[in-house]
Parts: structure tokens; C-alpha cells; sequence
């Protein structure tokens, strides 16, 4: 399917090509570089939001809250019931699993799982953005056989069978209950409020000096200057939700297979930094083991190709200033709250007399 | 030529609504921005024949394309303070994205 949507794609280009004239871009006056900001503006740019988006089309309600934190953590949405969600993307390791590689139903994925933290304010969503929203990705591992393997016309007869789940879908859709829509929408409402918690970064630029060191300090300030960090992880999330070429040297070419561009061959989607410090090893193929490593890959400005990335270009940076980076991004650990795990509905049992 | 800001562009919506149709003339060329990883304008109506200039007013890297049948283009990157001109020659509406920032999204009615 995906290489089909491909061709027509490339079709679509080639058609256009006859009634649509591109100029060659042209140069003009260039934008003063973020560095010129002050560092009280750009505290501004940091700051957190103080609520969740959730869109018209699946409101924020209670019963769905409490129907997809159940769903999320249950194993019975796999097909040989022992996979949920939270075995790949798991609470206890920053919503990640802590491997280089995803591991499922089907033995070891071609890519490191990400961290389904502040999801909320995402765009597109999976490595390759193949997915336009939590509603429209939910599903889509728990049908994958090489993930949870549940065959999904199984999945809403299997649920229905189990008492406090007819209840449960009745309050959160009344007169609708369970469908596969109302399992998505319900999981990506619950998706909707993982949020990392507030962090010594965060206490920082609400104006306590003495929240981070001087060293996360001084990264503060290469990140949003001279390394330009902030190019692609700006802002209070610490991502653009965009898609980049960073010159890691593998084969997968990411977003180039659902959107094929030159600019987005290797192109991978630009993971938040939130809570970076817990989800060791990194990249999206779990090449870097840990933030040292990662500086140092942003340093060398990756393997040159046509699609790398504009603002990966080879940096001077001296030790100090790479252990600065590292002492920064370890300010952005927020505060870490117990997840709640729910009480899973059952089947009613009865003495059978 | 005319640039065009979100005010501006609802204003000339307003207007082609008002007049029924476009008045004929010659093609015209409107300059829409990337500024803080956003469109200039969210809409915008043009009559076939006319060119698009997109200008890139952020300090980052910036990939204006589009699908859409007929009027399918991409501009490929542009660096800061780079600009691209496309002439859409199909009527119809066009949805345009950045590639590298899909938040981008402006449509434009090309009419004839």
C-alpha cells in the first residue's frame, strides 16, 4: 500500500511538472540569527503551556480518561494477550522501553520505540510521521503483527466479552460503545495527558538562579546559539514536530518512503528533549548510547548527502563547551510523579449455584 | 505584486466574494512568508495563470510543496531569506505544506 501511495505520488510530480513553473530560489536579506536574542527573551519562548489541546473531533472527558488508561495498559488488546501499550511504551523508562530497537510480536523493529510524552502538541506522529494523529496512530500497533498482533475484528467482540468494558465504553460514548474508533479515540485521550513533569529547567526561567548550574547555563546559551540546537528542538516541548536529515549513517530513509522529496530522504521526526536524560540509547535507530555521544554526533554535523539536513553543518566546539550541552539537557529530567496503573475490568464471575 | 498578511488576504476573500468572480486582467504575483513556522496567511485566492513567490523570513530551513493533483510542485529547500516563485496553471484548491514543518498549512483557491 505504502509503496503504491508512493508511485501515484511520483506520478503526481511528474504530471504537475508540465503546469507548474518553479523559479530557482533566489537570495534575499537573511533573518538575524536567534544568538541576538537576550536570554530573557528566550526564557520566554521556553515556557510551558499551561493546558492540553485536545481537538473538537474527541473532546477531553473523565470516563474517556479512565476507559483508555485501562485500555492502555492492557495486555488483552495483544493477540496472545501479553503485550499492552505500556510494554513498549512504559512509564517506568520515560514511556520508552530503554532499547536500541523496539521489540514485538514479530521479534526485534527496524527502529528505536519513541517516547509517547507531550504527544498532545504533535503534528504528525511515528519516526517517519506516517500517522496524522493519536486517534489515526492508536490502533496501528496493536494490529501490526510484528507489535501486539491483534487481528482488530477480533479485538471489539473480545472486549465486549468482559463485563466492566460494555460499562465502562457506555459512559465514555454513551448509546455508541465499543468500536474501534471509541478504543482509539479513548487511547489517545489518555495518550493526551502524559505530560512531562515540571523540571529544574523549568524553575530556572520562572526566575530561580539557583534551580540549574552555572555549566547548564552556559549550554543554555550554545544550544539557542553557536551548536543552534534550538534550530530543530525549540521551544518549551524542545521539538520542532518537523522533519530533519541528521546524517546518521544507515540505510533507513524515514520520511522519504511516505513523502518522497530529495529534502526529506533520511528525514526522521524530531523527538522532544523533556526527560531526554531517561531514555538512553538515542537516535532513531538506538545508534548513541548516551548524551555525550550525541553532542559529539551534532559536532562531526553527520554523513554529508544531499538530504542533510541545512543547519547540520560540523561545529567547533571544545570540551567544556560539549559538557555544558550535556549539563543543560540534564536539567530538562522534570519532576517524577508515580503514574497511576488502573484496576483492569474483568469479567463478572458468579458462584455458579 | 503584493504581499499579503492574514488581514489582507481575509480582506481580498471578502472582496472576490462580494464581486462574484475575478475581474479579468493580467496574472499577478502574491508573495506569501514562512515567518515562525508559519504561513503568512492560512487561505489564499488566486486566479489561474497567477504566480506564488514564497518568501523564507525565518532564520531556519524551510521545504514549501504540494500534492494536490494538477498543481503538484516543490520548491525544494530554501535557506533563510530565500525565496521561490510557482505559477498555478489548474483551477481548483491547492494544499500546501512545508515538508520539513508540517504544521505549515496554507490552501489556495486557484480560480479561473
Amino acid at each position: 500500500m505504502r509503496s503504491l501511495c508512493n508511485s501515484v505520488f511520483g506520478i503526481l510530480l511528474t504530471a504537475a511538472a508540465a503546469v507548474v513553473v518553479a523559479t530557482p530560489a533566489r537570495s534575499g536579506e537573511a533573518p538575524a540569527p536567534e544568538a541576538s536574542k537576550s536570554l530573557e527573551t528566550l526564557k520566554k519562548e521556553y515556557r510551558r503551556p499551561t493546558a492540553v489541546p485536545f481537538p473538537a473531533d474527541n473532546p477531553f472527558s473523565v470516563e474517556k480518561l479512565r476507559l483508555g488508561q485501562q485500555l492502555y495498559f492492557d495486555p488483552r488488546l495483544s493477540g496472545n494477550n501479553t503485550m499492552s501499550c505500556a510494554t513498549c511504551h512504559n512509564p517506568a523508562l520515560s514511556w520508552g522501553d530503554g532499547l536500541g530497537k523496539g521489540h514485538g510480536a514479530g521479534g526485534t523493529l527496524g527502529r528505536r520505540t519513541p517516547t509517547i510524552l507531550n504527544l498532545a502538541w504533535a503534528d504528525l506522529l511515528m519516526w517517519d510521521g506516517r500517522k496524522s494523529s493519536l486517534e489515526d496512530q492508536a490502533l496501528g500497533p496493536v494490529e501490526s503483527d510484528m507489535e501486539m498482533n491483534q487481528k482488530l475484528d477480533e479485538l471489539v467482540p473480545k472486549l465486549a466479552a468482559i463485563d466492566g468494558y460494555r460499562t465502562a465504553f457506555d459512559m465514555a460514548f454513551p448509546g455508541e460503545g465499543i468500536t474501534l474508533a471509541n478504543i482509539a479515540k479513548a487511547i489517545a485521550t489518555y495518550e493526551r495527558t502524559v505530560v512531562s513533569g515540571p523540571a529544574p529547567f523549568d524553575r530556572w526561567i520562572a526566575g530561580d538562579e539557583s534551580a540549574i548550574g552555572e555549566s547548564a547555563k552556559r549550554g543554555f546559551a550554545l544550544f539557542n546559539g553557536k551548536a543552534n540546537c534550538q534550530a530543530c528542538h525549540g521551544g518549551w516541548n524542545f521539538t520542532d514536530h518537523g522533519f530533519h536529515d541528521i546524517g546518521l549513517p544507515d540505510e533507513d530513509i524515514g520520511r522519504g518512503r511516505q513523502l518522497p522529496l530529495p529534502s526529506m530522504q533520511h528525514a526522521f521526526k524530531t523527538p522532544t528533549l523533556r526527560d531526554v536524560a531517561r531514555r538512553a540509547p538515542y537516535m532513531h535507530d538506538g545508534s548513541l548510547a548516551d548524551l555525550k555521544a550525541v553532542v559529539e554526533h551534532y559536532a562531526k554535523g553527520g554523513t554529508p548527502r544531499p538530504s542533510l539536513a541545512e543547519e547540520m553543518k560540523p561545529l567547533t566546539l571544545t570540551a567544556q563547551e560539549k559538557a555544558d550541552l550535556v549539563a543543560f539537557m540534564l536539567t530538562l529530567t522534570g519532576d517524577a510523579e508515580p503514574v497511576p496503573l488502573p484496576t483492569l475490568a474483568m469479567p463478572v464471575q458468579s458462584p455458579g449455584l | 505584486m503584493r504581499t499579503l498578511t492574514h488581514g489582507t488576504a481575509a480582506l481580498l476573500l471578502a472582496l472576490a466574494a462580494l464581486a462574484g468572480s475575478a475581474a479579468p486582467g493580467h496574472a499577478e504575483t502574491v508573495v506569501v512568508d514562512q515567518v515562525g513556522k508559519k504561513f503568512s496567511t492560512p487561505e489564499l485566492t488566486i486566479r489561474k495563470g497567477d504566480t506564488v513567490t514564497f518568501a523564507n523570513k525565518d532564520p531556519i530551513t524551510h521545504n514549501v510543496y504540494s500534492q494536490s493533483p494538477g498543481n503538484a510542485f516543490d520548491v525544494k529547500t530554501q535557506k533563510p531569506g530565500e525565496s521561490s516563485d510557482v505559477t498555478f496553471s489548474t483551477p481548483g484548491d491547492v494544499d500546501v505544506q512545508c515538508a520539513i514543518h508540517p504544521g505549515m498549512k496554507l490552501r489556495i483557491h486557484v480560480g479561473n
